[in-house]
């Protein structure tokens, strides 16, 4: 990725999500969107998050592509963990601590 | 008079954005040291933090920046991450929808999802309030949380050069977002839109320059809506 690459996509991503953010409010009197619209937007982050890291977790490329204990296991713990406290700090705390812990006890 | 009542709506906005600092400070150290790792020297970080402050997406955009993904896909994927932001600018809007074009646009540069969710409780709670207090509120809600998402990423990206290669950085992004996506599983909907999305994304891995993961995300999002009405037509009893 070289430098006027990087520049391009930082600027394109803040002007995109600055229209994104000022879409409706920019509008006056802007008419409500349509239900079917709401009901498939409030399912991005769920929808596109885990799609970018499941490659990740099941192939990783420090492993160069081959599937890793550690890595599996810490993302089980990361999952298991948020779901049980409901709360993302915690659940990336758990992550972390399985994930050194692993790869120190299965080396 | 109607002064004053700002003035306390800005800090009612100041005080209670003050626990989500807590949040702010890891995730935006986080992001600071995995750009760094990335490759991203300090004016690219702190670009991009100043003009997205948008976590997720920012994690996303490096990630596959890091993955050598074509910048189209980059824009593109980053940006739907996003896209929950058209829905939060909609729901704000029968509440600010008539201040002056300036403080919108400031309103809109600085709704992350913090403030939103801080805004919209508010709005609830006050019905009555005035224009300028609603402004005023959310104003102070943004003090708080967008510069300690600059401050923290600075002090990340500073940081995430001294730290040596070799400590499994490469896991900080799945972590993270793991993390994130977990606490929202809390609707049959939402498990459905996530595990459709998981296996997509596995099944189409071989397509060229991540599209694979557009699609998925597509899917995934129909696979949420669609059990979203059924649950609603089956407890309706039809």
């Amino acid at each position: 990725m070289n430098t006027v690459e990087t520049w391009v996509i930082i600027i394109l991503l803040g002007v995109g999500t600055f229209v994104l953010r000022f879409s409706f409010l920019g509008m006056i009197g802007g008419r409500p969107m349509p239900e079917w619209v709401l009901r498939h937007l409030r399912y991005t982050p769920v929808a596109v998050l885990p799609a970018l890291v499941a490659p990740a977790v099941v192939w990783p490329a420090a492993t160069g592509g081959d599937p890793d204990a550690a890595r599996l296991l810490a993302a089980f713990a990361t999952v298991a963990i948020g779901l049980a406290t409901r709360n993302a700090l915690w659940s990336i705390l758990g992550g972390a601590v399985t994930l050194y812990g692993a790869l120190w006890l299965l080396g | 008079m109607t002064a004053s009542l700002s003035r306390s709506a800005f800090w009612r906005g100041f005080r209670e954005g003050l626990p989500f600092v807590l949040v702010i400070i890891p995730f935006g150290l986080l992001f600071g040291v995995v750009a760094t790792e990335a490759g991203f020297n300090l004016a690219e970080t702190m670009a991009m933090t100043v003009l997205v402050i948008a976590g997720a997406s920012q994690f996303a955009a490096v990630q596959m920046m890091a993955d050598n993904a074509p910048a189209v896909v980059v824009v593109v994927t980053a940006l739907a991450v996003n896209l929950r932001m058209a829905m939060y600018s909609a729901s704000l809007t029968p509440h600010l929808g008539k201040a002056p074009v300036w403080q919108r646009a400031l309103i809109a540069y600085t709704l992350v999802d913090q403030c939103y969710a801080l805004a919209s409780q508010e709005y609830e709670r006050r019905p009555q309030q005035s224009m300028a207090e609603k402004v005023a509120y959310f104003f102070g809600s943004s003090m708080v949380v967008c510069p300690f998402w600059y401050g923290m990423t600075l002090i990340g990206a500073t940081v995430g050069e001294a730290i040596p290669p070799g400590m499994a950085l490469d896991f900080a992004v799945p972590i993270t977002f793991l993390a994130m996506v977990a606490p929202m599983l809390r609707t049959l909907a939402h498990v459905v839109a996530a595990l459709v999305s998981v296996t997509v994304a596995l099944l189409l891995a071989w397509m060229p320059h991540n599209t694979g993961l557009l699609v998925a995300g597509l899917v995934a999002m129909a696979a949420g809506a669609q059990t979203e009405l059924w649950q609603a037509r089956r407890s309706a009893g039809l």
